[in-house]
């Protein structure tokens, strides 16, 4: 076991680390924008001494877009294809929160088949950026062969998604009003045989990833979130599961057909890397099973689609509403402002990984070996895009 | 920097870098590089379309299509193209959508730091006119006028396929020795940077980051 | 909900209490009486969680409403804290002691919106932008459209139509239909 030298870190005045570069103690080193081992376009100024981290501030901001702002200047029909390019991996979240936070303030009621069909297109979404996520985590370890798997089991997803709704990437398949169109003439012995792949897959990954003796010594005991501090820096989602809280919104506050479904809320006890990657893993698990209950309710002879008023004229009375979804990485939430015109007023779109990658990421990283801070953002699955929109 | 110097049109002024960082840095002008014999460059422009190495910067949303193309799906190593690392050692830059005014910055950087000979693909819409994103006040609407552009392939996401006909499009204007992007930014380096320290207000780096 | 805001108004002035879900309402409070009111909330009624707070400018009535969002784990209930502040001398005190995240928020108020929170830690430096020199984009006095025009060259041939007129004469060209 590594025991490190305590007597060269800096002194800690305040509950702040005293650090004087010129001291040449310390070196200032940039993770990022341009770096493989970053998640997405961000970058991390991390103060190292020896290799291990002893002050860091994140970076964020390549990616901005401005959402909000273009939100106000374009009629509620018009947004709808812009805001699930907020978040590229898993756009199905945001599609359905905009869709279901425009129609609770304009009292629209959507037919309960197309509740039956955005249940199924937020999990098979959620196993999908999932997928994703887990080769970009065993890459952040050095297990480049799982990346390899995952990304292109995703790629089978996404050929039901395209199969389905037309898009490969973004969807844009719910609408305010309902979901776009039925499912395809035997897609669901398409998506049995994909999920039966993945299973398949899964189980290599656990021989592979989460049996591997190097990757377990790495993770087991890396960023470990103490219960105390879920609350103090706002953590939801898995990583706070794995901490042992049972907070899923899925559950808590059950949204669209969620209360008819039969699963459990996973947690876990350890609350470090490995932990977090074992709830996601169970998760995934948790989300093939969804899916294939899911399947049984769907009927293709329902209607799916509530008629709107003629949505280029289409005026929402004032009000204001908070709407919030379980995505893969916690609570994902829209609130929105409308004033009884045609655009809305502000769209505000609040991501999880906003308190992941700033707040908690700049205090979990301090004392990490550098090599180990890839393995970390990628196990607090930190996205920029959603930080900054 | 003496008095002399700084009317000498072959030397960069660096005027963004504070006095004493001007040292460290080179302030010669590029050059444009001249084909050589007849024969020879066409040989050495078929060596060079065969072995694309690009920059693993995912600037956008565009690299979320970049992961199938690397990967055992799309496979793109069958093309002799493979991603690496550091701009230093790549020869294609990929800009993946859209570009906002700070990853703007961090392009240019990255892009004058990649040796020749280098190419540029623009993937999506963005890129190219500012696609979704074109009245916002933080994108901007086109990358040609920042750095030069070999190859557009359209498209919000482009597919995977159509990356690997853009990567063939490259490669058939390399052999036919028509991807003169690099040459194009040297010889109109002036309006380029100009371009540049339109949008990026606070411009702490180098003329030319060599 | 109902006990909770009938304890709330023995000790504060709250106003517009709006039930708009089972499991979400919306308050108002004034300026002065906010960061007690939300410190009360986190360390006695267990609204432990600040799942946000960002800005609404109301440029008509020159005021910048500011929302609280807090979340209760025990009863899953949602609890909105509007507070009105001016918009000419924004400025509202922080709630960056109560959670960590929140000095993110206010940071992200700060360059956007240009309400700033004394005290809160880094917030002055820049977040989102660099190197911005007009007044905050995400007010509504800011103009995108004029900016991107005349700063990012707009590549030529970009036509917008008024929709309902241009699928009329695209989809009924001979007439009314």
């Amino acid at each position: 076991m590594f025991t490190p030298d305590r007597s060269k870190y800096p002194e800690i005045v305040d509950g702040k680390a005293v650090i004087d570069l010129d001291s040449g103690k310390y070196l200032k080193l940039w993770q990022g924008p341009q770096h493989p081992g970053v998640t997405g376009n961000m970058s991390l100024e991390l103060i190292v001494c020896g290799d291990e981290v002893v002050d860091c501030k994140t970076h964020v901001g390549y990616l901005h877009r401005g959402f909000e702002k273009l939100m106000e200047r374009r009629k509620f029909i018009q947004n709808f294809p812009i805001v699930c390019r907020i978040c590229v991996p898993e756009p199905d979240t945001n599609e359905y929160l905009y869709a279901a936070a425009v129609e609770e303030v304009a009292g629209i009621k959507i037919p309960e088949q197309a509740k039956w069909l955005r249940t199924l297109n937020m999990e098979m979404s959620r196993l999908t950026s999932y997928l994703m996520w887990i080769g970009g985590h065993a890459g952040a370890f050095g297990l480049g062969p799982i990346g390899q798997w995952a990304v292109t089991h995703r790629d089978y997803m996404l050929d039901l998604f395209e199969e389905w709704t037309g898009g490969r990437v973004y969807h844009m398949y719910m609408i305010p009003g309902g979901v776009r169109n039925i499912l395809p003439d035997g897609f669901d012995r398409r998506l049995e045989d994909t999920l039966q792949k993945i299973e398949k897959l899964m189980s290599e990954i656990e021989k592979v990833m989460l049996n591997n003796a190097v990757f377990k010594m790495r993770a087991v005991g890396l960023g470990i979130i103490t219960k105390d501090m879920i609350d103090r820096y706002g953590v939801v989602g898995p990583i706070a599961r794995a901490a042992g809280m049972k907070r899923d919104v899925r559950k808590n506050s059950p949204y669209l057909m969620y209360e008819h479904l039969d699963f459990d809320i996973i947690t876990g006890t350890k609350s470090d890397a490995y932990e977090r990657l074992l709830v996601r893993f169970r998760e995934m698990f948790q989300s093939i099973d969804l899916i294939r209950q899911i399947m049984k309710y769907i009927d293709n002879s329902k209607n799916i689609h509530t008629k709107l008023p003629n949505v280029l004229h289409w005026k929402i009375p004032a009000g204001e509403t908070y709407v919030k979804a379980e995505s893969t990485r916690g609570e994902y939430g829209y609130f929105v402002v409308t004033d009884g015109s045609e655009l809305p007023r502000r769209v505000y779109v609040r991501g999880p990984s906003y308190s992941h990658a700033v707040a908690l990421l700049e205090d979990l990283i301090i004392n990490v070996n550098i090599a180990d801070v890839a393995g970390l953002m990628t196990s607090l699955h930190t996205y920029p895009p959603e930080i900054e929109r | 920097m003496t008095k002399e110097t700084k009317h000498n049109p072959s030397i960069l002024e660096n005027n963004g870098l504070p006095e004493f960082e001007r040292d460290y840095f080179c302030d010669a002008r590029p050059e444009q590089s001249r084909p050589l014999a007849k024969y020879i460059e066409k040989f050495l422009n078929w060596a060079r379309a065969n072995s694309l190495w690009l920059l693993g910067f995912g600037t956008g949303c565009g690299a979320v299509e970049l992961r199938p193309l690397m990967t055992a799906r799309y496979d793109m190593y069958r093309y002799g193209i493979a991603p690496r690392p550091t701009p230093r050692q790549s020869s294609v830059f990929i800009i993946g959508g859209y570009a906002s005014v700070k990853t703007t910055k961090r392009i240019i950087r990255s892009y004058e730091q990649m040796q020749q000979p280098k190419f540029v693909i623009a993937l999506g819409s963005c890129p190219i006119n500012g696609g979704m994103y074109w009245d916002s006040y933080n994108t901007i609407n086109r990358i040609d006028h920042y750095i030069p552009v070999d190859v557009y392939i359209a498209g919000c996401m482009p597919r995977p396929e159509s990356i690997i006909a853009g990567f063939d499009l490259l490669k058939k204007l390399i052999k036919e020795g028509q991807a003169e992007g690099a040459n194009k930014y040297i010889e109109n380096l002036d309006w380029y940077k100009a371009n540049q320290k339109k949008i990026i207000k606070d411009w702490n780096m180098p003329d030319y980051n060599w | 909900m109902k006990e909770i805001i009938q304890r709330l108004k023995q000790q504060f002035t709250i106003s517009n209490v709006n039930q708009q879900r089972v499991d979400l309402t919306f308050l108002s409070v004034k300026k002065e009486q906010a960061v007690s009111l939300i410190s009360y909330l986190r360390d006695f009624e267990k609204f432990s969680h600040l799942v946000f707070l960002t800005a609404v400018d109301r440029v008509e009535d020159i005021q910048f409403q500011l929302t609280y969002m807090l979340h209760n784990y025990n009863t899953h209930q949602d609890l909105g804290i509007r507070v009105l502040i001016d918009r000419e001398k924004a400025e509202m005190a922080s709630i960056h002691h109560l959670w960590k995240q929140a000095g993110t928020y206010q940071r992200e108020l700060k360059e956007m919106f240009g309400i700033d929170f004394p005290g809160s830690p880094r917030v002055d430096e820049s977040f989102i932008l660099e190197g911005w020199d007009n007044i905050p984009p995400m007010r509504r006095d800011f103009d995108t459209k004029k900016y991107s025009e005349e700063t990012y060259f707009p590549r030529p041939g970009r036509e917008s139509h008024d929709p309902e007129s241009y699928m009329k004469s695209k989809l009924y060209p001979e007439g009314d239909a």
